[in-house]
Order: C-alpha cells, then structure tokens, then sequence
C-alpha cells in the first residue's frame, strides 16, 4: 500500500521529520506504570463494587419474594353469599 | 486471590517497561513533532514527555484488553486521540520542525508520513472524510516545502530562536 506513494515530495518530508531523537527519560516508564497501576486498581474496585451491589440487591429481591410470595392470591374475607339451597 | 493479582501486576509491569524501552524513543520523538518542540536540548520537550506519559499511562492500564494486538499501536492512537484533544494548548510555535503548521496538520502529516499509517486508518482514527485527510497532508507538505529545507536540521543550536509565522 505505501509503495505506491513514493512521492519524491513526501520523501523530502519524511527525511525532515526524521531528524535527532530526543532522549527518552529513564523514569518515564516507572511513572507510567504508576499513574496507569492507579486507574487499573481504581477501575477493578469500580467493578468490584458495583458487582457487590448487584448480589446484595438480588439476594434483597429473593427473600422478598420468599417472604411476600406476591404470586399467592389473598384468600377471601367474605364468604359469598350462599344461594339457590 | 490476592497473591495471584500482585504476580500478574509484575508481569505485565515487566512486559511494559520492555516494551517502553523498545518504542519509547520512538514515540516520544513522534510526540516532540506533534507537540513542534525542538528534540535536541534534552529539557526542551516537557510538552511532549507529558502527553506521552498520560499516553502511556492509559496504554498500561488497558494492557490487558490488548489481546494480542500491537502495544505500538494502541500507544500511538492514545497518543494521537489526547493530542487531537487538546490541540487548542499546542498552536504556540515553539521552535520544532513542524512550528509552523497548525496542530491538526501536524498530527496529520506526521500519522501519515511519519508513522506510515493508512489513510483510511487515519481517516477513521480521527473520524475525518478520507479526502479531508489528504488534502491537509497535501496543505502541509506544500507549507513545510515552501518554508525550504533548511529547517529540516532546526532545533539545534538556531532552533530555539523562534522563526517568523508565515500567514498565509
């Protein structure tokens, strides 16, 4: 795909940007890990929490639903009126 | 449990210096042209150490998402993507190579005929219509040829007197 783009101009440009590398500075690496080691954990207890929250909220919903049993109807206060004996 | 987590941590600790030390000359030489520092005087470039520290920082934190693909890659994007972000804070020339262009072109012309990535990718990369992305490549080599080569060895020495902004 870049062969087909030697363009003699765009090589002139290549060669310009292509100049002296800076010097990469040898804590860099160091601090990277710390500052990303610092969103991962941040990260990892935002999902450990919200999966706490969830158990805690399913485990509420199934002993209402054990306790309440909304699915069971009311039995009746009063009798219907006896008729047609 | 945690035991397991902490080795983990130093595996891939490790694996990311190794790859730092092997790409990150590269790339804090591809942030010095975004940023238009001058690479030489080694102090000269706290603009372009910072963005690719914030860079590499999210590259960490997301290495294990990576699933096999190019760690190079995915530095390169974070870095592009928190450049284009903040491209408003770098318009200031400051006596690089690339001063006299605007940030989007830099971060264009250097995606392109730096880094050698695709147009498309570029296109897509920076949700920019392929077509765009050639014609302000094709703005920014005729501006950096314009300007004549003889800024291609700036940064030392008569590098860090600011040059004259072209308008054009």
């Amino acid at each position: 795909m870049s062969a087909d783009r030697r363009d003699p101009r765009e090589e002139q440009v290549r060669r310009m940007l292509d100049g002296p590398h800076p010097v990469l500075p040898p804590d860099l690496a160091a601090q990277a890990v710390r500052h990303g080691g610092r969103r991962l954990r941040l990260r990892r207890a935002v999902q450990r929490t919200a999966g706490w929250l969830l158990a805690l909220v399913l485990v509420a919903f199934l002993i209402w639903i054990g306790v309440e049993q909304p699915w069971a109807t009311e039995p009746a206060q009063v009798t219907p009126p006896l008729e047609g004996w | 449990m945690a035991e397991r987590a902490t080795h983990r941590d130093r595996l891939r600790a490790l694996e990311f210096e190794a790859f730092v030390a092997g790409a990150g000359g590269r790339l804090l030489h591809t942030a010095t042209l975004l940023t238009g520092e001058p690479s030489q005087p080694p102090g000269a470039y706290d603009r372009a150490e910072a963005l690719l520290r914030a860079a590499l920082a999210r590259t960490y934190a997301d290495w294990d998402r990576l699933h096999g693909g190019d760690p190079y890659d995915r530095a390169r994007r974070e870095l592009a993507l928190r450049f284009a972000r903040e491209a408003r804070r770098h318009q200031r020339p400051r006596g690089g190579v690339l001063d006299r262009l605007t940030p989007i072109e830099r971060l264009v012309l250097v995606l392109r005929t730096y880094e050698e990535v695709g147009e498309e990718q570029t296109a897509a990369l920076l949700g920019l219509p392929a077509d765009r992305i050639r014609a302000v490549c094709a703005r920014a080599v005729a501006t950096l040829r314009a300007a004549g080569p003889r800024r291609g060895v700036a940064g030392r020495g008569t590098g860090a007197a600011p040059a004259p902004r072209r308008t054009p």
